[in-house]
């Protein structure tokens, strides 16, 4: 299993890799929303690391972000003038690790104290700490207060946003796949019942919080470094709920399910671009309709088919 | 084998009959197959091509929580456009406008103006109100070298993106020089007291460059005190300032602030005129501090009233095409009045440079002087900025009245 895992993780790679070295072939249309899908991915896989795996409901993920894309992108600007040309690259991948660190460890902080609550008090408690993270950078004139950020440089790549993506999945899947890895199974079906085997449902939680923090804070550099502008209410309980969304509709815990469900709702809404005003309810109820449809998730065909496969 | 799946057994199924299975997955994939198709048709229908128009991209809020903002500066980009087209287009082609809503959402406006530039090849964009939102998008055509001018935002960092980044509006630090020139001019005042927000980058920007406007035209600022924007008591610092006996005070704050210490002023016998910028500039400043605020004074981008031709034939037009939700004639605002100059002076400046390259372009609209719109003259300076008139108007019996206009 695990050579699989890094099969696919090498291959996405390579992937990235070719298409990114085209990539001045490409419309810059096409290829900004080809970097916010994989940027969308990241998010969701991560996010389904806490909502769907380990089945914690957090709403606080654009706080991440948020950590993440400013630390980098402050990083970067202080930075950018005193390294040369050819090390920038350098640059923007040790700023995009700090991001996913400081990233993580506030959700450390957060985590400690509140993983001890279950449920929707979880999902209050998160939600009032992205709400804490939005407000300290916009009344913080380091990080340019109500303005934000601009003129960050344009380091995110076709290649470096879709590597990270690979990355992202592959550490979630092979995480989730290792005997370590069904501890965060087990407090998901059952706490108690984990608790009673020996799994400390704490430290899991915890775990799967502050991976998931440092996978958004890596998205947040990565969505710094394309958009070039950071704006605190960018990162507003909406962009959370968005989040929230591509892991219910792509089925909690089914990663292949969320990765598409991220591609899915990411690039519906430039298609339905030629709808106009009405875009925004065409989209919505596409998205009620897909539920009603699909209520398992996207892409769960695989629980299903071993099923009949049985039944056969 | 599936490393993404934590839900299948470890044992592989037996294959029994692999036709059955894909059978069975395809019917279940089928709604999606059905969707996405839907969509590709429905996406493939509206990209049209025609070399005989001109394409000029607007984005704008037009829905989410700035809605009115972007929908008035929409309506009026929109008037000029077909005002333009009725009279023959520019360069001997039509124009056509084609927008994007940007659903008021950080994050949203690059990658419309991206579309609008790589994908619909527009060759100048227009937008947006909100400084945050033309700050996305100023990068952008600066790379493109795409014009872009922006109706009204007034954050001084939005030309200083790069020479193709244009705006109609005139910028914060202008506001408070044309108020210092107000002051010692019309108000006659010698001392005048400050009384800052502290809380917001705005009222800071205007107190500072109001002071050094005053203190270089003679006068004397004879106190100086802040406010956090919020506040509901400002009875401590108004009895300072009355103290100081200034003949004005310059409040740069939002209305609802601003409403309050106008209540308090007068409840404290502070009887000299209180003045600020556009950021007093509601409804609302009217209904809170009704007779408080009265005899006030306040700078705007613009009001009806002024009585320049081309701003009325604006509000003539603008009131036949829009209409309020009850049917009656709809009235333009500041941003309807720029969102219309913006569209106008890329007209100007196609037809000056006579073509739509956008280098040519921004050398024409870089070298714009006395253009005539709807707002007064417009003068585009080096930084890019619009150097134009600013309209004082005074609360007068419920209603702002336009007093007069300062040049810069």
């Amino acid at each position: 299993m695990q050579l699989g895992a890094k099969r696919w993780l090498i291959a996405a790679v390579l992937v990235a890799f070719g298409v990114s070295a085209l990539s001045g072939y490409f419309n810059r249309y096409y290829l900004g929303i080809a970097i916010d899908v994989g940027i969308s991915i990241i998010l969701a896989v991560s996010l389904n690391l806490i909502n769907g795996h380990t089945g914690q409901f957090s709403l606080g993920h654009a706080g991440f972000m948020a950590v993440g894309g400013f630390t980098a992108a402050k990083l970067t600007l202080e930075l950018t003038p005193s390294v040369p040309a050819a090390a920038q690259p350098a640059l923007f991948v040790g700023a995009m690790l700090a991001g996913g660190l400081v990233a993580a460890l506030a959700g450390l902080a957060v985590g400690l104290p509140s993983l001890r609550l279950k449920g929707d008090y979880l999902a209050i408690v998160t939600l009032g700490f992205g709400e804490i993270i939005r407000v300290i950078f916009q009344t913080s004139p380091a990080f340019g207060a109500a303005t934000g950020l601009t003129g960050i440089p344009k380091f995110t790549t076709l290649f470096w946003t879709w590597s990270a993506a690979a990355l992202t999945v592959y550490v979630v899947a092979s995480l989730v796949n290792s005997t370590y890895g069904r501890g965060f199974l087990c407090v998901h079906d059952d706490e108690v019942a984990a608790a009673a085997m020996g799994i400390n449902p704490t430290r899991y939680k915890v775990t799967a919080f502050v991976t998931g923090a440092f996978f958004a804070g890596m998205a947040g550099a990565l969505y710094a470094h394309h958009k070039q502008v950071l704006k605190p209410d960018g990162f507003d309980f909406m962009k959370s709920i968005d989040v929230v969304v591509m892991v219910i509709l792509g089925g909690m815990g089914n990663t292949v399910g969320v990765i598409l469900a991220a591609i899915l709702l990411t690039v519906l809404p430039e298609l339905l671009r030629g709808f106009a005003d009405y875009r925004m309810i065409v989209y919505s109820l596409l998205i009620i309709g897909l539920m009603l449809l699909r209520p398992q998730g996207l892409f769960n065909l695989r629980r299903r088919e071993s099923r009949s496969a049985a039944a056969n | 084998m599936n490393p993404f799946t934590h839900n299948s057994p470890a044992a592989a199924p037996k294959a029994p009959s692999v036709l059955c299975r894909s059978l069975a997955t395809l019917i279940r994939v089928l709604p999606l197959v059905a969707i996405s198709l839907l969509l590709a048709l429905g996406s493939a229908g509206c990209s049209k091509k025609s070399d005989d128009v001109i394409k000029v991209g607007e984005f704008a809020s037009l829905t989410g929580k700035e809605a009115t903002f972007g929908t008035s500066s929409h309506e009026g980009t929109l008037l000029a456009i077909e005002e333009l087209n009725a009279t023959g287009g520019v360069l001997g082609k039509k124009i056509e406008l084609i927008t994007e809503d940007n659903l008021s959402k950080a994050g949203e406006s690059g990658t419309v103006v991206t579309k609008l530039i790589d994908r619909d090849g527009v060759v100048a964009i227009l937008g947006e109100v909100a400084s945050s939102r033309s700050l996305e998008a100023a990068p952008i055509c600066q790379r493109s070298q795409i014009p872009m001018i922006s109706p009204s935002s007034t954050n001084p960092k939005v030309t200083e993106t790069g020479d193709y980044i244009f705006r109609v509006c005139f910028i914060d630090p202008f506001q408070g020089t044309v108020m210092a020139n107000f002051a010692s001019k019309t108000l006659k005042a010698k001392k005048v007291a400050v009384f800052t927000d502290v809380k917001s980058d705005y009222s800071k920007g205007l107190a500072k460059y109001f002071k050094e406007g005053f203190t270089e035209a003679g006068g004397e600022i004879s106190a100086e005190l802040d406010f956090n924007g919020g506040d509901k008591d400002f009875k401590a610092q108004l009895t300072a300032i009355k103290t100081a006996a200034p003949d004005a005070v310059f409040v740069p704050g939002y209305y609802t602030d601003v409403a309050l210490i106008c209540i308090q002023a007068k409840q404290l016998g502070l009887n000299v005129p209180l003045f600020g910028g556009d950021g007093w500039e509601s409804d609302d400043l009217i209904k809170i501090g009704k007779e408080a605020v009265e005899g006030n004074y306040f700078s705007t981008h613009y009001h009806p009233e002024v009585s320049s031709p081309k701003s009325k034939q604006f509000v003539e037009a603008y009131k036949k095409r829009f209409k309020n939700q009850d049917g009656s004639p709809k009235a333009p605002d500041a941003m309807a009045a720029l969102g219309y100059d913006s569209a106008i002076i890329l007209a100007e400046a196609m037809k000056r440079a006579g073509t739509t390259e956008g280098a040519k372009v921004r050398d024409a609209l870089a070298a714009m002087k006395d253009f005539e719109g709807a707002t007064g003259k417009t003068n585009i300076n080096e930084k890019r900025d619009a150097t134009k008139p600013a309209v004082i108007l005074q609360v007068k019996g419920g209603v702002f009245k336009y007093v007069e206009t300062i040049s810069p």
